[in-house]
């Protein structure tokens, strides 16, 4: 599939986009020096120059510094947040499907249950007993977002089930994990993958979102989402503190979104 | 159909149950004393004081009775006190706050509807066109694009760098009582302009993508090709046949995306400054004013369920494979 994936442009291009991003977020630091903490009042609100290219903030904070420390901050969340709701999702949406009857109605009412919440506000309201801090943020995105993986692992574990392949696993004895570990699931490995990508950029808007309002990553920590914070205080001096936030979030989401599109195309080659 | 509506309903109240249920589960079995807020670093709330509130919460009552209790709150739309210094009942200060909202997400719907179902159609009938790659784009930059951050660059646009529009409120502050009717109207206009750009600007996208692939789809099929051979005109072919097909699922997608639109408030009403249950959900949330919160998040799920409920009748209403036992 990653083959496939790199001979797909727009698949190529996210990949590559993503990367990178990923490349720096782990070696930005070594590779760009300055420090995203580092106060300077000397340096208040410059506008993007050679020395800061993205400028510095209300601190005198360098803002590349700062994008690239939040790029961390947004990877970590999405990894962190789709890992936890794709192994609910998976659990689930598998067991409802192998098992069926009234452990499956149990599991779909309940998957029905949760996506009557809006889940801004669930997130809110759990945030809200909690401390905001990234690891709650990270745990209740990934709480509240398994749903989506569960109805599609079911819908393939339904289709799947009744092959031969399976009974035949089914013959040789094999148990009920093993034929969802083993044989059922690698085959659904396909859609998950679309899902986990979408889910990704999803927890990266709800993340932003969040500490945008305040109940997210608390600063000092920058986050793209609480840079914007700034960035609204000053719109009428500083542009470039609202615009180069919200332009990573945009293309980290946008090169996401693209991979999964991308990763449809390639596996249902008639959807054009 | 009866027996149609009949089964929806119980599995709608079951599902209401559910939610209520995992709503109080969610906040009682929650780490923390929901107290602390108001009582810590405030001296002079003494220990006789808040014994008297822990009493006054019920929070001394075992928990299935506190459950019952809040059952029957709920029922009858008594959600208790404010935890904020007004001490307000939590109903009236959502009461008169929800007509804003949803005012603003109707309007939000029907603008979605009214330009999303046409700039899919579009695409759909110039598929792999330059026009059709175009809205693509602009469809994936709807999806991907953070509403709050949307909304940050119109304020700079609008508000700051060209001052046509209002950036806060619901309507001007000063001189709003002295207008006339029609001025007001137009007064109101303007604030609401960039709020329902922001609203709209993603569920356009979706939908307008949902509706050109749906429409894709359909065009494919063998009643088409049919229709055409038969020497239909183009419109009747795309209007009549197509367009009517492709738009069936889009019920149950509106009934789908609704939680999404109404979670959309809390981030342009707490940007925007619009006094509607979005920013007094934000408000709760920051002062950690559990009983407003809890009844929002109820109240919010009820709302969806409710759209939920009506777009499957709708869905049965025009789709009567669905109500005559067809799998569904």
């Amino acid at each position: 599939m990653l083959k496939a994936l790199l001979s797909h442009r727009t698949g190529l291009f996210s990949l590559l986009f993503l990367t990178i991003l990923l490349l720096s977020a782990l070696f930005g630091p070594y590779l760009y020096p300055i420090s995203p903490f580092e106060v300077d009042v000397q340096k208040i609100l410059l506008p993007p120059s050679l020395e800061h290219p993205l400028g510095t903030d209300l601190l005198g904070r360098d803002v590349l510094a700062r994008i690239l420390y939040g790029a961390r901050i947004s990877l970590q969340v999405s990894f962190v947040a789709v890992g936890l709701s794709l192994f609910i999702g998976v659990s689930l949406g598998a067991i409802a499907g192998y098992y069926g009857g009234l452990v499956d109605q149990i599991i779909c009412r309940l998957i029905d249950m949760f996506l009557c919440f809006p889940t801004i506000f669930l997130i809110l309201a759990v945030i809200a007993y909690l401390e905001p801090s990234l690891t709650n943020i990270m745990i209740v995105i990934g709480l509240t977002s398994w749903m989506g993986v569960a109805r599609l692992v079911r819908a393939e574990i339904l289709s799947l089930k009744e092959r031969e392949f399976v009974l035949s696993a089914r013959l040789y004895g094999a148990s009920s994990a093993r034929i969802i570990v083993r044989h059922l699931l690698p085959n659904a490995i396909a859609p998950i993958l679309v899902s986990a990508s979408l889910g990704m950029g999803h927890a990266i808007l709800i993340e932003s979102a969040l500490s945008f309002l305040g109940i997210g990553v608390q600063p000092p920590t920058p986050s793209w989402g609480n840079m914007l914070i700034e960035g609204k205080e000053t719109l009428e001096v500083a542009w470039w503190l609202s615009l180069f936030p919200g332009v990573a979030i945009l293309l980290t989401v946008l090169a996401l979104t693209l991979l999964s599109e991308a990763l449809q195309d390639i596996l249902n080659p008639k959807r054009k | 159909m009866f027996r149609f509506l009949i089964k929806r309903l119980a599995i709608m109240l079951l599902t209401l149950w559910g939610v209520l249920t995992i709503s109080f589960g969610l906040i009682h079995l929650a780490p923390g004393d929901p107290l602390s807020p108001m009582t810590e670093f405030n001296p002079k709330i003494t220990p006789e004081f808040r014994e008297r509130l822990i009493k006054m919460y019920g929070l001394d009552k075992p928990l299935h009775e506190r459950y019952l209790k809040w059952l029957k709150g709920v029922i009858t739309l008594d959600f208790g006190q404010s935890f904020s210094l007004d001490q307000r009942p939590v109903w009236d200060k959502i009461k008169e706050r929800l007509p804003v909202t949803i005012l603003i997400n109707s309007l939000a719907l029907i603008i979605i509807l009214l330009i999303g179902i046409p700039i899919g159609v579009y695409s759909a009938v110039h598929a792999g066109t330059l026009r059709d790659r175009l809205i693509t784009i602009f469809t994936l930059l709807g999806y991907s694009m953070p509403s709050f951050w949307f909304a940050l660059l119109l304020m700079m646009l609008f508000g700051v760098k060209l001052g046509l529009l209002p950036i806060s409120g619901l309507h001007s502050g000063v001189g709003y009582e002295e207008m006339s009717f029609f001025e007001k109207v137009l007064d109101w206009t303007k604030h609401l302009i960039m709020p329902l750009l922001v609203a709209t600007f993603g569920g356009v996208a979706g939908i307008a993508r949902y509706v050109r692939n749906s429409m894709v789809e359909v065009l494919q099929s063998d009643f088409i090709l049919f229709a055409r051979a038969k020497g239909l005109p183009e419109r009747k072919v795309l209007y009549r046949h197509a367009l009517r097909n492709a738009l069936l699922p889009l019920i149950t997608i509106l009934g789908l995306s609704l939680p999404g639109l109404i979670g959309g408030s809390v981030i342009f009403e707490s940007i925007f400054g619009i006094p509607g249950v979005g920013q007094l959900m934000w408000q709760a949330v920051l002062s950690r004013d559990y009983p407003v919160i809890l009844a929002n998040l109820v109240l919010v799920s009820v709302l969806t369920l409710l759209g939920n409920f009506l777009a499957d009748i709708g869905y049965a209403l025009a789709d009567p494979r669905i109500r005559t036992g067809g799998k569904t």
